[in-house]
């Protein structure tokens, strides 16, 4: 797999380049038992590429269904089983683990200068605990679906189901695991591992996000594992604790799972923040506008992040007066994510504007995320909240933060560091012709949910009434756009492996001790240990911006 | 029905008005602040593209705008927010004397009954300008009752009764859909709301079409046949082994351990199918369990029936009030009173579901 | 949290082996204890979502539970706690040892630690026997003689007491398989020069586990014992 490409990328000339982190051996067993996090890194991506286009075929497929209002691909059971794996392999294999373990286990030590993570052996554990649990899921996928949908709400789930419930249970799981173990190792390695002179306030935003999101998966992952071990519990031994029938609540699942979901999407979202922030102040030659403020807004969002799981249950039979404070906070919530959004905009003003594929990416994502995040104001809203509630709309918003904003800041990311990664760079004009065909086909496929929401198209049905199938139809139209669209990076990236010219140690001219050191870095990461003096994204100090 | 391509569903309910304000206040807010962010990150980016020559000299201006962003953002959500839990009060707060009928859903179906009996497979009849709340159960997993055209919904729970209300405006014919995904048939428990004007709908309350008994009138039968009354005796007799069940509904119930608790039907359906749970104060622990013996609509009928026991003061003041045409005092009358003493095959009520 | 405290002067002997991401003995000294609490962390929320569980049930069927709860042996729970306790009293002495570089005393520490526990687990392992004898574990629906008024949720009991109770004999497992791997490192006399870090953090997790113990103990035994029994 990820062996063979390493062994015929063949440099033009293997026995004049310079040691790297890449070339430093070739066998499979190099890579299997790395502990270099730069090698995992590149690991985590070849999973996460594989299971976004797992997911990817499942929504290919049920958008392909929607596009009549009758059954004319798939069977009911079928359709089900399709939008419960997207669900699953999209957020616990491609959202959760996706920017954390690519880039953010390849640039956290370089970042803070350092040598490795705190505990590289722990590191490759979460990578074999994330591919066990994609295994599980792969399996039950040809094994025969599961059909909770992702959030497996008892009593269907622990009573009802017929569908492989507990594998699917024990592959999350294991996948969470994996997920505490990176939030650990991030941790400590931001606390202990910053090279002399790096203060927390010289940290570059994306260290800051990574930790952030850290902090949550340590907190929140936990209480999922012990409510998916309540559940398999139930299923497998038959100890009833969300039976009904036994006078137990099936609400309380829902108390307990969204406790750990809902601060599960500011897992997803919060390492997308920090690419951006360094994207923004790349291609604008800027520093970011009210840094400090960046920084604690992010831990900001970490923390109302567990205090607002209750807006997804105003209508579960939860008291209105619990609905108000639920609502009340996840307004607040609103607030430094709109800090967020205002001071990257305000980091252009001034700066030095680049319009590269990661700008776009970016400029999509702040336009995305704009039209996501004040969707999710009129879910947190009350009133509305109880009419939209499981119809299109919310799966229109949250696509609009996830697609819109995750997916498109990863790509930006996995763009802009690129050449660092893999020492190559990419075809610029594709690249940036597959940034506008996403956007597009983005909209395409989403914008229209938002109106059959609010028509009252509710989620995860298989057949609808004829009214719905205009918007059905443009939305499937974008999705074959947005699917087309994928398959161009995925394409060019790996054409550039072998065919891309070789990219120098610092091919934008930007700011960061990443961009110090050479394209591909040593194993480990730097000649020298850095000694830090500067401020993040100093671009004012040296003004032709490079260092070394 | 819906056929036909629409942009906004249609408003048929006192709460369509309502949501419907504060959703298109939302939307113009969310263009407006929309368009300025596009609009602004466009123009930084092309003003300030490398190739023009503009004056980039750098500022340091402390974090002012974004605190007054803060600022003037809180108040906004603040007042969102109390809009938005101002018209959740309205859709949570069912007004009294509403037109009570009693839901079962299942997978996957939705089973209704009328104050008088009549009952509804996946279709309600119900007239405009009458608030009609609907005290729900599953038979087994989770439910939501959703009609788009009224901009209400409820999820529908196993072992516990949920309600919504609403009061229609307009006649027609609305969707009905199950909105919490339920297995299999999910996407086909839908069915419809037939919303008449109160002429018509007393109309069709006077057709032969499935008139059944009265849910008090089966309750009684009930109540007869699991000898309920062996311990639960009439308010003036001394010795009785259980507390009376006269005039119980909606009274405040003093427990052994100290506390009060109101007789609402989730009382009354978990003193019946656990009765363990909340001891009565000054009786022993012996009622046993009727779980798995009594179906939910069992249940229902049993508490319609417990409704009406008491003095008729109380019963004529508990009695919903129904748009049963011309006779109306007659009407009100407690369905208590013994009827016939046939319990024959009527319904199968007492077996488990 | 003490990250300085006990850190010895390395002998000319033999220095601290620091691994080679690491720049210096203090940095992975006080990057593997902030490890460990932060994987503790981790574990009051696992914990911390069974423990709400439980406690929202309680709260909602008090009567059941307190019933259900007689059922336990308070006597055995009793002991089990105090074995425990000594436990954490003798993998605390064996942290002091590493530090003082008595290392086959360390060891001696690790044995009498994983003895106890040994024992702890034989006496659970007995009580689980004995649910399952009187038809008390409402698991795989194996019958359930319960005759008491409240079936339902005292089975909720049962099924949490088992899980919650489980998942510690489970960690409880893990920490005498991991104190076992040092035995042989401590009698081959490896911390005599006082690198205590490997005990530390082993012991760190010993105490974790005999703290959430210190938590399940009144919840699931000590409830209402005073009430009188159903009739």
């Amino acid at each position: 797999m990820t062996g063979e490409i390493a062994s015929t990328t063949a440099f033009p000339n293997p026995e004049r380049e310079p040691k790297n982190y890449l070339n430093a051996a070739w066998t499979v067993r190099s890579w299997l038992l790395t502990v270099d996090h730069k090698r995992i890194g590149l690991l985590y991506l070849a999973g996460i590429s594989f299971f976004f286009f797992l997911g990817g075929a499942a929504a290919v497929l049920f958008r392909l269904e929607l596009m009549t209002p009758h059954a004319d691909l798939v069977e009911a059971e079928t359709y089900n089983k399709l939008f419960t794996l997207h669900g699953i392999i999209m957020i616990f294999f491609f959202l959760v683990p996706g920017i954390p373990g690519v880039l953010g286990n390849f640039l956290l030590p370089i970042m803070i200068g350092a040598r490795d993570m705190a505990f590289p052996k722990l590191n490759l554990m979460s990578w074999y605990l994330f591919m066990i649990g994609g295994t599980f899921t792969i399996y039950v996928t040809i094994a025969g679906g599961v059909d909770t949908g992702w959030t497996f709400y008892t009593p269907y789930s622990s009573t009802y189901s017929n569908t492989y419930v507990m594998a699917t249970a024990v592959g999350i799981f294991i996948t969470g695991f994996s997920s505490i173990l990176t939030g650990l190792n991030f941790i400590v390695t931001v606390h202990k591992m910053r090279c002399p002179g790096m203060t927390w306030f010289r940290l570059p935003l994306f260290v800051w996000a990574n930790y952030a999101t850290a902090l949550i998966m340590v907190l929140g992952t936990p209480v999922l594992a012990i409510t998916i071990l309540l559940v398999a519990l139930e299923r497998g031994l038959k100890i009833g604790i969300f039976d009904p029938r036994l006078g137990g609540d099936p609400v309380l699942f829902q108390h307990l799972f969204w406790f750990y979901s809902h601060p599960a999407v500011y897992i997803m979202v919060l390492p997308a923040m920090g690419v951006i922030s360094e994207l923004v102040a790349a291609f604008s030659r800027n520093r970011i506008f009210g840094y400090k403020l960046v920084a604690f807004a992010s831990l900001a969002i970490a923390v109302l992040g567990f205090l607002v799981w209750g807006h997804h249950m105003f209508v579960s039979g939860q008291s209105l007066y619990a609905g108000m404070v639920f609502s009340v906070l996840s307004m607040l919530i609103a607030i430094p994510s709109a800090i967020k959004v205002f001071n990257w905009t305000l980091t252009l003003w001034r700066g030095e504007v680049t319009f590269s594929t990661p700008m776009l990416y970016s400029i999509g994502f702040l336009g995305l995320f704009t039209i996501g995040g004040l969707t999710g104001l009129f879910l947190a809203t009350l009133g509305i909240d109880v009419h939209v509630h499981d119809t299109y709309f919310v799966v229109a918003h949250f696509h609009y933060v996830m697609v819109g904003g995750t997916v498109m800041a990863y790509l930006g990311g996995i763009h802009y560091w690129w050449p660092k990664m893999t020492g190559r760079m990419y075809p610029e004009g594709w690249a940036r012709f597959s940034a506008v065909l996403v956007f597009v086909g983005f909209n395409l496929t989403f914008f229209p949910q938002f109106i059959l929401g609010y028509l009252g198209m509710p989620r995860r049905y298989h057949v609808y009434d004829e009214g719905f199938q205009v918007l059905n139809v443009m939305s499937s139209a974008g999705a074959s756009i947005l699917g087309i669209a994928y398959l161009f990076p995925i394409t060019y990236l790996i054409w550039s492996l072998k065919y891309g010219p070789k990219a120098p140690a610092n091919p934008w001219n930007a700011v960061g001790l990443e961009w110090m050191t050479s394209s591909p870095p040593p194993t480990e990461n730097f000649t020298e240990t850095p000694v830090v003096d500067f401020e993040a994204y100093e671009y004012h100090r040296n003004p032709a911006g490079a260092h070394g | 029905m819906n056929t036909e391509f629409q942009i906004f569903p249609d408003a048929a309910s006192t709460a369509a008005g309502k949501v419907d304000a504060l959703y298109l206040f939302m939307v113009v807010l969310s263009v407006i602040l929309s368009a300025f962010v596009a609009g602004l990150v466009l123009y930084l980016a092309v003003r300030y593209r490398r190739a023009n020559k503009v004056n980039r000299a750098h500022v340091d201006h402390g974090n002012t705008i974004e605190y007054v962003a803060m600022a003037i953002s809180f108040p906004i959500l603040m007042g969102i927010f109390i809009w938005g839990a101002k018209v959740c009060f309205f859709l949570f707060r069912a007004p009294e004397h509403a037109m009570p009928i009693t839901v079962v859903a299942k997978q996957w179906m939705w089973k209704f009954q009328h104050a008088d009996g009549r009952r509804e497979i996946d279709t309600l009849h119900i007239p405009t300008g009458q608030p009609v709340k609907l005290t729900m159960v599953s038979q087994d997993v989770i439910h939501s009752f959703f009609v788009p055209a009224f901009r209400t919904k409820q999820d529908v729970l196993p072992g516990r009764y949920t309600s919504v209300w609403f009061e229609a405006t307009e006649p027609g014919e609305y969707r009905l859909y199950c909105a919490e995904y339920c297995g299999t048939n999910h996407s086909r428990m839908v069915g419809k709301v037939v919303v008449q004007s109160p002429d018509d709908f007393a109309r069709w309350m006077s057709g032969d079409a499935a008139s059944d008994e009265p849910p008090a009138e089966t309750g009684r039968k009930l109540f007869e046949q699991f000898q309920c009354g062996t311990c639960h005796r009439p308010a003036n007799e001394e010795g009785a082994r259980g507390p009376t069940l006269e005039n119980l509904f909606q009274s405040r119930v003093p427990l052994a351990g100290g506390q009060t608790v109101a007789a609402d039907e989730t009382y009354l359906r978990e003193s019946i199918l656990r009765p363990a749970q909340k001891q009565v104060a000054g009786y022993q622990q012996i009622m046993p369990t009727y779980e798995g013996q009594i179906s939910e609509e069992g249940v229902m009928h049993l508490i319609a029936y417990i409704k009406t026991l008491g003095a008729p003061l109380a019963a004529k003041r508990e009695e919903p009030k129904t748009p049963a045409p011309a006779t109306e005092p007659a009407a009100v009358e407690p369905t208590a009173a013994p009827a016939t003493k046939d319990n024959a095959a009527n319904e199968s009520e007492g077996n488990a579901p | 949290m003490s990250t300085t405290a006990t850190l010895p002067a390395p002998t000319a002997k033999k220095t601290p082996v620091v691994a080679h991401h690491f720049d210096d003995w203090t940095q992975q000294y006080d990057a593997c204890v902030l490890g460990m609490w932060t994987f503790l962390v981790t574990e009051v929320m696992f914990f911390g979502g069974a423990i709400a569980v439980y406690m929202i049930y309680r709260w909602q069927y008090p009567m059941a539970f307190a019933f259900a709860s007689q059922e336990l042996s308070a006597p055995l729970g009793t002991f089990n706690t105090f074995i425990l306790l000594t436990s954490s009293l003798t993998v605390a002495l064996g942290v002091r040892y590493a530090h003082i570089g008595e290392s086959r005393k360390v060891g001696w520490m690790l044995i009498s630690t994983i003895a106890l526990g040994a024992i702890f687990l034989g006496i659970k392992a007995y009580e689980y026997y004995t649910k399952f004898e009187h038809n008390l574990a409402p698991l795989l629906n194996l019958p359930f003689d319960y005759a008491g008024p409240d079936p339902g949720p005292t089975k909720i009991f049962f099924g949490l007491y088992f899980g919650m109770t489980g998942i510690h004999a489970l960690h409880m497992i893990i920490g005498v398989v991991l104190m076992a791997l040092y035995i042989p490192a401590a009698f081959r006399n490896e911390y005599r020069d006082g690198n205590s870090l490997g005990i530390e953090i082993i012991g760190l997790y010993w105490h974790f586990v005999d703290l959430v113990w210190i938590f399940l103990f009144p919840l699931l035994y000590l409830v209402d014992r005073s009430l009188a029994a159903p009739v």
